[in-house]
């Protein structure tokens, strides 16, 4: 089965919030910055396709995903 | 569907390749780009590389591993120069290459003074070129006081420069987020000690009192190569609300026009989430041409101008009254909600937590009427 670690290069976050829109159960956003927070980085295979998601609209790039 | 070729190789084309191989596309994934680097992102051009606060590497959007495994037939440095729809063909300045499927995401130009040689922000070198040339002491004029002119003027401001920022209207910005928070974003360059003169049109550089000149006066598409190819061009390519411009031809981001349906018009997105957003959509309708579904995306970017950070959403350019539901423009600290006819339309906020936005950008997507949501 795959799993999916996240890492998460929390400097170059620019606060849109993609992430959290796209994948509310794994990422969530600080309150006075808005920079991400990741709430769980190894989300079950239920959340996996939702992270990929998240990953690729992220518009910083700051998102990356270890599959293995 | 064999091969699928995707013309610019920026975030919008970068999108679609991914999008291609994530959806199973197992042919050939022909990615055209006309500058010799991998995509890289284009935001921080005016904000951490022109600060000199990053490195040009750190903007690569995916690493070489990444992109091995998109297994690309990658050619950069490679210009399209026509498009044959009959044949199914585009002309690049190496020779003529057939598609079965073409994703155009050519993106769009800096537009510039008649004959002149300034700086405009567009690439990496761009940048690089203006920022090697900003210092102490040194004197930047920014001709446009758009995000990007804004941008940079604050950056240069953080350098050190003495910044003069030209605006032919009498308000900065006032087009895209309404005259009181284009009012309030005037004030703010000005307390950082920015010239700013409204009401001027530049029309030359030659005559402006300065060492260096930035031009950002808004950019045109990159559509040339598709004159005489039958696809309708107007301000961009001209797209259904699928993001298609033919059949088995669609564009995506900065260079696409496309019909949004969220919104009911026509409209040609520069936002960097869009450039994604579409490239993904452009690919999906691509390869299941039974099962389309209408590119419908509330437009967001944001701008980071000093300490300030501006998140707006929606169809901010066709309001018709703009009202602050939240906060205060004193403050620096507000939400400022944008209605069109009945319909709440856009939002703007400052300073505001994540959470206090949401729902507004919810409502957006809704299309809300107004007096439910003020």
């Amino acid at each position: 089965m795959t799993a999916v670690r996240i890492e998460f290069d929390e400097p170059k976050c620019v606060a849109a919030g993609q992430c959290a829109m796209v994948a509310p159960d794994v990422f969530d956003q600080r309150d006075d910055d808005g920079v991400a927070v990741v709430l769980d980085d190894t989300p079950g295979p239920g959340q996996h396709e939702v992270v990929r998601e998240a990953a690729a609209v992220c518009p910083a790039a700051a998102i990356h995903l270890i599959e293995s | 569907m064999n091969r699928i070729v995707v013309v610019g190789a920026s975030a919008a084309g970068l999108a679609a390749c991914e999008t291609l191989r994530r959806e199973g596309f197992e042919g050939t994934v022909t990615l055209i780009g006309a500058e010799t680097r991998f995509p890289y992102d284009r935001p921080p051009l005016s904000k951490q590389l022109l600060a000199g606060a990053w490195d040009p590497s750190r903007l690569s959007l995916r690493s070489p591993a990444q992109i091995d495994a998109l297994r690309l037939d990658a050619r950069l440095g490679t210009t399209a120069t026509g498009l044959s729809v009959a044949d199914h063909t585009i002309t690049l300045d190496t020779g003529p290459l057939a598609y079965d499927g073409l994703i155009i995401a050519t993106g769009v130009r800096p537009r510039r003074l008649a004959g002149d040689q300034t700086h405009v922000l567009r690439t990496v070198e761009d940048a690089l070129g203006l920022r090697e040339r900003l210092g102490p002491g040194r004197r930047l004029a920014v001709v446009g006081a758009g995000f990007l002119g804004a941008e940079a003027a604050a950056v240069a401001r953080g350098l050190g420069c003495g910044v003069v920022l030209f605006e032919p209207a009498p308000v900065p910005l006032a087009h895209a987020v309404g005259e009181r928070v284009g009012r309030m974003l005037a004030t703010v360059h000005e307390e950082h000690g920015v010239d700013l003169r409204t009401g001027v049109t530049v029309t030359s550089a030659e005559a402006l009192d300065a060492d260096e000149v930035l031009v950002a006066i808004g950019s045109q598409p990159n559509t040339e190569w598709l004159d005489g190819s039958g696809l309708r061009i107007d301000d961009g390519v001209v797209c259904d609300e699928y993001s298609a411009a033919a059949p088995d031809i669609y564009a995506a981001g900065d260079v696409a026009r496309w019909r949004n349906p969220l919104f009911g018009v026509d409209m040609r997105v520069e936002h960097r989430t869009n450039a994604t957003e579409q490239g993904m959509a452009a690919a999906r309708n691509l390869l299941r041409p039974y099962a389309r579904r209408p590119f419908a995306p509330v437009p967001y970017f944001w701008s980071d101008q000093y300490d300030l950070k501006l998140h707006a959403y929606g169809h901010l350019r066709a309001h018709d009254a703009v009202e602050i539901v939240d906060g205060s423009l004193e403050d620096r600290r507000f939400l400022a909600a944008y209605r069109r006819g009945d319909r709440l339309v856009g939002a703007l906020a400052v300073g505001l937590p994540p959470k206090a936005v949401r729902p507004w950008r919810q409502a957006i997507a809704d299309s809300a009427l107004w007096k439910d949501v003020t």
